[in-house]
C-alpha cells in the first residue's frame, strides 16, 4: 500500500521558493507600514546615564523614539521557559529595553519608528547615550573567579544554575587500570541562518486584534510568550510564520526586539515592520554551544570502558534565553556516554552569565557538544592503550541485543544496531589501505588522518510529563487536524512549523498514503496561529517524529469514522470492511466497494449516516510521544593536513545513518548534507569571539568564516533502518544528526592525522593558524 | 521618503520599463524590494558576502546590494521573478527543483542568478568549477551538495545533453 513514502518525491514547497514567491516576513507589505530600527548598545557592559532622543525625534519622518524608560510598567521582560531541575536557576529579568544596565554589545537601548528604514536608520546616530562602562567578563570560567564583574544582583558569582546529574562515579574511577583525562573547549558559534530575524505587526483597532508575522520556528509558543509579556489576550494575537529561511535553533527564542514591534504596532496604531541586518544578527540574535568542559574517562587496560565525568562550564549569555538553560545541561549531561556501555556516569553543569550575546539551541543543542567529548574521548583512550579507535568502539558500542538500553542517566535507547551502521560504513573506506598510505605519506611528510563518530543522540523528545519533570514550561507533544473536504481533498493543520526541512512534502506522502489519494490531493497548513491549534512548532528533529505520528494518527481515526459510513452504504459491520488503496470493502469481496471521495461526500450530506455518526469528515489527534528517540550512525572523515601552512582539508566523508524509515531519500540527504557541513564548520572554520571589552570580534561574514562551497568534498551517505518502537511511523528524526556526528569525525582525523607529532588535543576551530603553529611547537621543541 | 532629494531612474526589469524616483543612495536591492514589490530577490547580510541579492545587471550577475540603483539606471535588470515562472522555467530554476538544490529557499533565488552567471561564463563546468564559481554565496542549509548537482545538471540541460528525466521533469 505504500507508494510514496520511501520514495524521492519532489519537493512542493520549491515552486513558490524557486520562482521568487517565498513569502518571508520581510517580503510581508502593508499599507501604510512603518519601519522600525533598534538602537544597541556598543558596550557589553555599561550604566545608562542618560537618553537625548530629541533630535531623532524632531527628524521630518520619524513617527516615535522608544527607550526603556517609555516602556516599564507598560511591557513586561523577556523569561526563560526552561527551568531544571535542582538547578537553582536565577530568573534574571530581560527587559525589552535596557532601562538602567546594558549587559552585551547588542543589548537594545531604543527603538526608532520612521515611515522609511533609511529615516529610521539615520534616526539611530541622532539618539544621544550617556553610558558610564563597567568592567566586562565574557569568558564563564572568568566570570565565576574572585572579583568578577557582577552582571546581576540576584546571581552572585554570575552562576545562573547548577545542575548535577548522574550516579557516583569514585568508586570506578578509584579502581580503574586507565582513566583518561581531557580539557575541551567547544567554542560559540552563530547560527545565522540566511534569513535574519524579522517581525512585522499590523494591529486592528476596530476589532482589537494583533497580527505579528515572525521569524520563528513555533508561532505558538511565541504566542503564548508575547500575550504574557504585553498583556494582549491570546485569542486576540495572532502569529503568522509563513516562509522561514531556516532557524537553526535561532528562531526559536522570543526575543525583544519581536516584542517592542508587536507593541509599537498597538501603540502606534499603524502597521510596524522590522527586520535586522545581519551585523545585528551577529550580536542581537541567540549564540550556540560556548562550553568548557573537564572530562575523565575510565577504563580497563584491555579497552573496556566503565565511566564517564563531565565537569562543565556553559555560557550563557547576559540573559537566560528561552530554551537556553535546557541546552548544557538536559540536553547535554543526560547522553554524554553516548552509544557506548557505560556502568557509571556523571555531569556536572555550572551555566554562567557573561557579557555576551545569550546563548540557546543550535542545531543539535547540547547533544553535538555531548558527543564531541564522547567521541573524542574514545580516541584519546585508545590511544592511550595503544588500540586503534576502531577496534575501542567495536568493543564498546552497545549490541543490537542489549536494546531497550537504559543509560547511566535513566534514559532508555529505543532500539540500534550500532555495529550494522559501522560495518556499512567500512564498506566505503579502505581502512587498512588508508593505514597504509598514512604510513607511506608520512614518511614523505605528508599528513593525513581518519576520524570516526559512532554517534547517538536524541530526539523527538517527550512525553510531555517528561517535558515537565526536566524542567521545560511547556508540553512537547504535537497536534494535527485532517480535514477532509466534501469533495475528498485533504487539508491537515499541524503545530510544527517547518521552515526549510520539507514536511509540506513529506508530511503529505504519509498522508496521501495513508489515504491512498494522489499527493496532490493533500495541502499542508502551518505556521498560522489563526488556522492551526496549538503545536509546539519545530526543533530538535522532532517535526517527522512527532508531528508525523500525530498526523498519522488522524488520519487513522478519519478512516475509522469512514469505515463505520463505507460499512453502512455496504450494508455490512465496520469490522468486516477493509480500506486499501482508497477503496473500502467488504473483506474479500471486491465488486462492492466505496471509494474515499464516496464515502466523504456522505459524511457531507448526513442524508443518511449510520446511528451515532456524526456529520463531516474530520479528526484532530493530540500525539504525546511514549518516549525520546534515538538516532544513530557511523560517519568516517578523512583529512590532509597541508604541512607547510596547516590548512586542513576534508578529501573523503562517509556518513550512515539510522534515522528509522526514510519516509522522503532525497530530503533526508539534504538534511544529512546541511547538518555534515554545519558540523564540519565548527570542527574547521567557525568560531565567535570576543575582545577582554566584550566586544564582539568576529561581527560580519568578514570576520566569522561560514562554510562554503569550495571547502568540501563530495560527501557520501547511506543508511541503515532500524524503527523507533517508539512512535507509530518508526522514525527517529534526521535534522540533527549531520550536525551531532559530523563535528568529532573530522577532528578525530586531524588528531589523527597529527599522531606523530604527539599533539594529544587541539580545540576547534581547527584554523590553519592553530594546527601550523601547534607542528611548529613540535618541532621547534624536537 | 524625502522627495527633495531624489532622482529620477530607467531601468527595465523583467522586461518591463520601471521609471522610479529614488534618493541616491537607495541600494538596488532595496529598489527591487521595496519600490518594485519584486521581494525574490533576497538580502542576507550587509557586507556583500552572502550573495542572496544576486541579479543580472545587463546580463552579468551582480549582488544588488552594492549596487546603487542609480548606477543601474538605464539597464536591464533581471531578478528571479523574471528567470522563469511555472509552465516556462529557466533549466536552472527546474534543476534545483529536481536536484533538491534548496531547502529553505531564502539563499535560493541569489544562488541561481549566481548559477546562471557561471554558466554563462563556463557553460560546462566541472563540480570543482562549479564549487569554485559559488564562492560568493552561503547557504546555511544545503552544504551544497545538491547544488552542485543542480548546477551540473542544468549545464548538462542547456548544452542539449539533457536526458528524459530532465526534460520530462519540466511542469
Ligand atoms: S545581501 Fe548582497 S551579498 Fe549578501
Ligand atoms: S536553502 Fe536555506 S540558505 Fe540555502
Amino acid at each position: 500500500m505504500s507508494k510514496l513514502v520511501g520514495t524521492p518525491v519532489k519537493r512542493r514547497e520549491d515552486a513558490r521558493l524557486i520562482t521568487g514567491h517565498g513569502n518571508f516576513t520581510d517580503d510581508v507589505r502593508l499599507p501604510g507600514q512603518a519601519y522600525a530600527e533598534i538602537l544597541r548598545s556598543p558596550h557589553a557592559h555599561a550604566r545608562i546615564l542618560s537618553i537625548d532622543t530629541t533630535a531623532a525625534q524632531a527628524m521630518p519622518g520619524v513617527v516615535k523614539v522608544y527607550t526603556g524608560q517609555d516602556l516599564a510598567g507598560r511591557v513586561g521582560t523577556v523569561p526563560t521557559a526552561w527551568i531544571p531541575p535542582a538547578s537553582d536557576l536565577k530568573q534574571v529579568p530581560h527587559a525589552v529595553l535596557a532601562v538602567e544596565t546594558v549587559r552585551y554589545v547588542g543589548d537594545g537601548v531604543a527603538m526608532v519608528v520612521a515611515d522609511d528604514p533609511y529615516i529610521a536608520r539615520d534616526a539611530l546616530d541622532r539618539i544621544v547615550v550617556e553610558y558610564q562602562t563597567l568592567p566586562a567578563v565574557t569568558d564563564q570560567r572568568e566570570a565565576m573567579a574572585e572579583g568578577a564583574p557582577q552582571l546581576h544582583a540576584d546571581a552572585p558569582g554570575n552562576v545562573a544554575l547548577h545542575w548535577t546529574v548522574g550516579n557516583d562515579t569514585d568508586e570506578v574511577f578509584a579502581q580503574a587500570e586507565v582513566v583518561v583525562r581531557q580539557e575541551f573547549r567547544q567554542q560559540r558559534l552563530i547560527p545565522n541562518p540566511m534569513e535574519p530575524r524579522a517581525a512585522t505587526a499590523q494591529y486592528l483597532s476596530a476589532t482589537d486584534e494583533l497580527t505579528v508575522w515572525l521569524t520563528t520556528q513555533n508561532p505558538h509558543i511565541h504566542r503564548l510568550l508575547l500575550s504574557g509579556i504585553l498583556g494582549i489576550p491570546e485569542h486576540r494575537l495572532r502569529v503568522i510564520a509563513v516562509d522561514v529561511g531556516g532557524g537553526f535553533g535561532s528562531k526559536i527564542a522570543c526575543y525583544p526586539d519581536e516584542v517592542l514591534v508587536a507593541y509599537a504596532a498597538r501603540d502606534l496604531n499603524r502597521p510596524v515592520k522590522w527586520t535586522e541586518d545581519r551585523r545585528e544578527h551577529f550580536m542581537a540574535t541567540t549564540h550556540g554551544r560556548d562550553h568548557y568542559e573537564e572530562v575523565e574517562l575510565a577504563g580497563s587496560r584491555d579497552g573496556v570502558l566503565q565511566g564517564i565525568r563531565v565537569k562543565s562550564y556553559a555560557n550563557m549569555g547576559a540573559y537566560l534565553s528561552t530554551a537556553g538553560p535546557g541546552v548544557p545541561t538536559i540536553l547535554f549531561g543526560l547522553i554524554v556516554n553516548g552509544a557506548y556501555r557505560m556502568p557509571v556516569a556523571s555531569s556536572e553543569v555550572f551555566g554562567v552569565f557573561t557579557n555576551t550575546t545569550p546563548t540557546d539551541a543550535y542545531r543539535g543543542a547540547g547533544r553535538p557538544e555531548a558527543t564531541y567529548i564522547i567521541e573524542r574521548m574514545v580516541d584519546l583512550f585508545a590511544q592511550t592503550i595503544g588500540q586503534d579507535p576502531l577496534e575501542v568502539r567495536r568493543r564498546n558500542l552497545l549490541r543490537a541485543d542489549e536494546f531497550p538500553y537504559t543509560n547511566p542517566f535513566g534514559l532508555a535507547y529505543d532500539s540500534g544496531n550500532y555495529h550494522a551502521a559501522l560495518d556499512q560504513a567500512l564498506t566505503m573506506v579502505d581502512y587498512p589501505a588508508f593505514r597504509q598510505e598514512q604510513a607511506a605519506l608520512r614518511a614523505q611528510g605528508q599528513y593525513v588522518g581518519i576520524g570516526f563518530s559512532t554517534y547517538v543522540e536524541m530526539c523527538g523528545l517527550g512525553p510531555s510529563q517528561v517535558a515537565g519533570a526536566v524542567g521545560f514550561q511547556g508540553g512537547l507533544w504535537e497536534s494535527a487536524t485532517v480535514r477532509v473536504h466534501p469533495s475528498g481533498k485533504v487539508q491537515v493543520f499541524t503545530g510544527a512549523s517547518p521552515h526549510g526541512q520539507g514536511e509540506e512534502t513529506t508530511f503529505s506522502q504519509l498522508v496521501a498514503d495513508q489515504l491512498g489519494i494522489p499527493i496532490d490531493d493533500v495541502d499542508i497548513v502551518h505556521g498560522d496561529t489563526a488556522r492551526v491549534a496549538m503545536g509546539w512548532g519545530t526543533y530538535g528533529s522532532r517535526t517527522m517524529v512527532v508531528g508525523g505520528a500525530a498526523i498519522s494518527t488522524a488520519v487513522d481515526r478519519v478512516i475509522e469514522k469512514a469505515r463505520r459510513i463505507a460499512a453502512h452504504m455496504l450494508e455490512v459491520s465496520p469490522e468486516d470492511v477493509v480500506f486499501e488503496d482508497g477503496v473500502f470493502h467488504p473483506e474479500g469481496v471486491l465488486d462492492r466497494q466505496a471509494t474515499f471521495a464516496e464515502v466523504t461526500i456522505q459524511a457531507y450530506l448526513a442524508w443518511n449516516l449510520p446511528q451515532g455518526v456524526e456529520p463531516s469528515l474530520e479528526a484532530s489527534a493530540y500525539y504525546d510521544p511514549t518516549n525520546f528517540t534515538y538516532p544513530f550512525g557511523t560517519h568516517i572523515a578523512q583529512v590532509s593536513v597541508d604541512a607547510d601552512t596547516g590548512e586542513v582539508r576534508v578529501t573523503k566523508y562517509v556518513a550512515v545513518d539510522d534515522c528509522g524509515p526514510v519516509v522522503n531519500p532525497m530530503i533526508v540527504e539534504g538534511q544529512v548534507h546541511g547538518g555534515i557541513v554545519q558540523g564540519i564548520g565548527q570542527a574547521l572554520y567557525e568560531g565567535a569571539v570576543y575582545d577582554d571589552d566584550g566586544q564582539l570580534v568576529t561581527g560580519s561574514f568578514m570576520d566569522y568564516t561560514m562554510p562554503r562551497a569550495r571547502f568540501f568534498p563530495q560527501i557520501e551517505t547511506a543508511h541503515t533502518v532500524t524503527p523507533s518502537p517508539h512512535n507509530p511511523i518508526g522514525v527517529k528524526g534526521v535534522g540533527e544528526t549531520g550536525t551531532i556526528a559530523s563535528t568529532p569525525a573530522v577532528v578525530n582525523a586531524v588528531m589523527d592525522a597529527l599522531s606523530g607529532f604527539g599533539i594529544q588535543h587541539l580545540d576547534m576551530p581547527l584554523t590553519p593558524e592553530k594546527v601550523w603553529r601547534a607542528m611548529q611547537q613540535v618541532q621547534d621543541e624536537q | 521618503m524625502n522627495n527633495q532629494d531624489t532622482v529620477q531612474v530607467t531601468m527595465t526589469v523583467n522586461g518591463r520599463t520601471r521609471v522610479e524616483q529614488v534618493e541616491p543612495r537607495l541600494l538596488l536591492a532595496h529598489f527591487l524590494r521595496d519600490h518594485l514589490g519584486l521581494t525574490g530577490t533576497h538580502i542576507g547580510c550587509d557586507t556583500s558576502q552572502c550573495g542572496a541579492c544576486t541579479v543580472l545587471l545587463d546580463g552579468q550577475a551582480v549582488k544588488s546590494c552594492t549596487v546603487l540603483a542609480v548606477q543601474a539606471d538605464h539597464q536591464a535588470v533581471t531578478t528571479v521573478e523574471g528567470l522563469g515562472q511555472r509552465g516556462g522555467l529557466h533549466p536552472v530554476q527546474q534543476a534545483f527543483w529536481d536536484k533538491h538544490g534548496l531547502q529553505c529557499g531564502f539563499c535560493t533565488p541569489g544562488v541561481m542568478m549566481t548559477a546562471v552567471g557561471l554558466l554563462q561564463q563556463n557553460p560546462t563546468p566541472t563540480s570543482e568549477e562549479i564549487r569554485e564559481g559559488l564562492d560568493g554565496v552561503i547557504c546555511r542549509c544545503t552544504g551544497y551538495e545538491t547544488i552542485v548537482r543542480a548546477v551540473a545538471e542544468a549545464a548538462a540541460v542547456m548544452a542539449g545533453e539533457a536526458g528524459p528525466s530532465a526534460a520530462a521533469a519540466n511542469e
